[in-house]
């Protein structure tokens, strides 16, 4: 008889049958996904039905990026990260600086009253933005969702932004509906997103019935924008023109809590733990999914060999103002925080506002001859 | 699409035994709205048993698709080549190059759209196994996608044998490009008359072509490899997927029947020009494309002229459908380049 070893023996060969092949793969899912990992999960699947094959089939077709190391796997629902954490723990790890989700909790900070020194020098922050994403609670995320779901996302969403007042007063423009005025005014405005053509997204399903159930929400003033249904739930974005950081996360945080308070006075709210933070279809964007950036035009230092290696210690990223499938054009970059989990939203646009005014007087020196110093590293690192 | 709110209701709780459901069917329909040269289907099989679970749906489709065949209906297989009348004396001067293809599906696994890469790898691996016991004018190798030479590589591209990962979101909205290029490849006889695709639309995908007019030729050997093989498949207990209502079943419906698109590139500039150029086409039975295939349009005048029908005819009948019209279009063009009238050559409707 066979007995219970060569039971698991045997189902263990039959599962490596259906491993994938990573050899020429370079994201985090590769790193990871171990056979034995494959063949412990291979047959789980959350309670809505999403499998693990269906998680990394996006880093399986997508081998890897040139410019920046992708994640290799999306989440399809908030079970997800719980069901597949013997892969999802070690990912998280490797792309959020160690963070350990089993014994650290992430810090959730949403009042902006505490950021300093958040103005920039406009002679060369050309615009300011603050980004993030929030998913709700119940519904299924964009690599799974059914139609059904995804406009019960758009509902729930729009209904609560139709409460917004004052400065934060707008209109939705549903994708499957606008006028091409319409169309053309957001397309002039940088508002308009497309239908996905990465096929980081595509090969994750996220691009399915497109464009049902998708639109743009912004206020009067232009300044901020909600995107719906498109590579989350919800993206939020607070952004101007100019350096005033400081007013671009004001409105940021506020409009946030206004959106949450309205969703949960309708018995909604958006997917968040506190070891995660806010739970997003990218494991990239876990914990404050915030991206903080400036336009920012560093014509000397961008071209100092030190460049990297200062962003680095500055806890930055740079990419080209086209976004992040772009090379930077000129002098201009797109300067944002690498980290989203482990830390809180005030703490990270704080380090975004200290590590652009020292890329800005770094190139103030290097104007007027004089050298520059690569900063130390964070404690810790 | 014949998809109304009443089927959708009726269908939605159901799902094939690995899994399939009508969403999944109907996802490529969904997200690919209109096709500017040819009305797409709008639907794919995931497997076998799509076509029986999902009939309500995919029944009428096939009414649209195939001239109104009934579910009651059957289908004919006839693939001895003797039975060809003619084919051997197509002009070269105008007929370019000759091919005929056709897919088979494997018994026993799911298709494209919803194989897990095992199943993929099995068929693959059945596949070379098969391939392997040709013999002959058949004798041939195999080429995997991955792991090719760079060399292989460039040789199967000028011989226009390597097939690309595919583009069209018709395909990719499928399904059928997941794992890309995990057990893909291409299988060519030496003489590089007969060729075989494996795992991209379909399992497989047979090819038998050359330069010039011997559409004869053609299909002779087309007949011959294809029932080789499938005593291959047959002898490891691994059939084809066949039923005698729909013939070969294969991934999308509109190659159902004998899954058999015969055609040739052939020059017809006065021809392609004429009024009564599509209803030709039309009673004829025949479908033009461009030479780069389905996706294209016709360059300088040379076409890409192939049977309409799969599903309700025989292979044998569909090949003799394009030998006579292609002849026929053949000397319409050379009555034109006189400036003589072809009126009276208009055929009938077949």
């Amino acid at each position: 008889s066979v007995g219970a070893v060569g039971l698991y023996y045997i189902n263990y060969i039959a599962l490596v049958a259906e491993y994938p092949d990573l050899r020429q793969h370079n994201n985090c899912m590769a790193s990871h996904l171990t056979p034995a990992i494959y063949a412990k999960l291979c047959d789980k699947s959350t309670p809505n039905g999403y499998t693990l094959d269906q998680a990394i089939q996006t880093g399986v077709d997508n081998p890897g990026h040139p410019f920046i190391k992708t994640v290799g796997m999306v989440a399809g629902d908030e079970e997800t990260y719980e069901v597949f954490a013997d892969l999802l723990d070690p990912i998280i790890r490797e792309r959020h600086n160690g963070y350990d989700c089993r014994t650290m909790t992430h810090p959730t900070d949403l009042d902006s009253s505490k950021l300093h020194s958040g103005r920039f020098d406009e002679r060369y922050v050309l615009s300011s933005r603050v980004r993030t994403g929030r998913s709700i609670r119940g519904l299924s995320l964009p690599p799974a969702c059914t139609r059904a779901e995804r406009r019960e996302v758009e509902r729930v969403t729009v209904d609560a932004l139709a409460g917004l007042s004052g400065d934060l007063a707008g209109k939705y423009y549903s994708l499957t509906q606008m006028t091409d005025a319409e169309q053309q005014q957001l397309i002039d405005d940088h508002f308009l997103f497309d239908k996905p053509v990465s096929p980081l997204l595509t090969c994750a399903g996220m691009a399915r019935d497109w464009p049902d159930a998708r639109g743009i929400w912004h206020n009067n003033e232009k300044t901020f924008l909600v995107w719906i249904n498109e590579e989350d739930h919800t993206r939020v974005i607070s952004m101007e023109k100019g350096g005033n950081m400081k007013r671009v996360f004001d409105r940021f945080c506020r409009g946030l809590k206004e959106v949450e308070r309205m969703i949960q006075e309708k018995g909604w709210e958006f997917m968040w733990n506190e070891k995660l933070g806010y739970i997003l279809t990218c494991p990239s964007n876990l914990g404050t999914g915030l991206r903080a950036g400036v336009h920012v035009n560093l014509p000397r230092l961008s071209k100092d060999p030190r460049f990297s290696k200062i962003l680095d210690n500055l806890r930055l990223q740079k990419r080209g103002t086209g976004g992040v499938d772009t090379a930077a054009v000129g002098s201009t970059f797109d300067i944002s925080n690498l980290d989203r989990l482990g830390q809180s939203e005030v703490q990270l646009v704080q380090t975004v506002v200290d590590g652009v005014n020292y890329l800005i007087e770094c190139e103030k020196k290097l104007e007027k001859g004089q050298d520059i110093k690569v900063p130390a590293p964070p404690k810790g690192n | 699409m014949v998809l109304t709110k009443d089927i959708y209701n009726k269908l939605r709780g159901k799902s094939t035994p690995s899994g399939f459901t009508v969403d999944d069917i109907i996802q490529t329909g969904v997200d690919n709205p209109g096709h500017p040269f040819i009305m797409t289907v709008g639907c794919v099989a995931g497997d076998e048993e799509s076509y029986e679970v999902f009939k309500d749906l995919l029944d009428p489709i096939i009414s649209d698709r195939h001239s109104g065949y009934k579910p009651t209906d059957k289908h004919r297989t006839d693939l001895n080549f003797e039975n060809l009348k003619g084919g051997d004396d197509l002009d070269p001067a105008y007929v370019l190059s000759s091919r005929v293809r056709t897919g088979r599906s494997i018994k026993g696994f799911t298709l494209p759209p919803h194989n897990s890469r095992g199943e993929r790898r099995t068929i693959e691996k059945l596949s070379i196994e098969a391939l392997a016991t040709l013999s002959g004018e058949f004798k041939g190798k195999y080429y995997p996608l991955n792991g090719m030479t760079d060399k292989e590589q460039d040789q199967l591209i000028n011989d226009h044998f390597l097939f690309d990962k595919p583009v069209s979101p018709l395909l990719t909205c499928a399904g059928m490009a997941r794992d890309w290029p995990d057990a893909r490849g291409i299988w060519h006889n030496d003489a590089k008359t007969f060729l075989v695709w494996v795992n991209e639309e379909d399992h497989l995908r047979v090819i038998s072509m050359q330069q010039g007019g011997n559409m004869k030729e053609v299909f002779r050997r087309f007949c011959t490899g294809l029932l080789k093989i499938e005593e291959t498949f047959k002898k490891h207990n691994h059939g084809f997927m066949w039923n005698e209502h729909l013939g070969y079943v294969l991934t999308c419906p509109s190659n159902l029947g004998t899954g058999l698109r015969g055609g040739v590139h052939v020059k017809l500039p006065k021809l392609s020009t004429h009024a009564k150029f599509e209803e030709i086409l039309t009673r004829l039975r025949l479908q033009k494309r461009g030479t780069g295939g389905v996706d294209t349009a016709s360059v300088g005048g040379v076409f890409d002229i192939s049977n309409a029908d799969r599903l309700g005819s025989s292979e044998v009948d569909q090949v003799q459908m394009v030998v006579d019209g292609v002849k026929l279009m053949v000397a319409m063009e050379k009555k034109l380049e006189k400036s003589e009238s072809i009126d009276d050559m208009i055929p009938a409707q077949k």
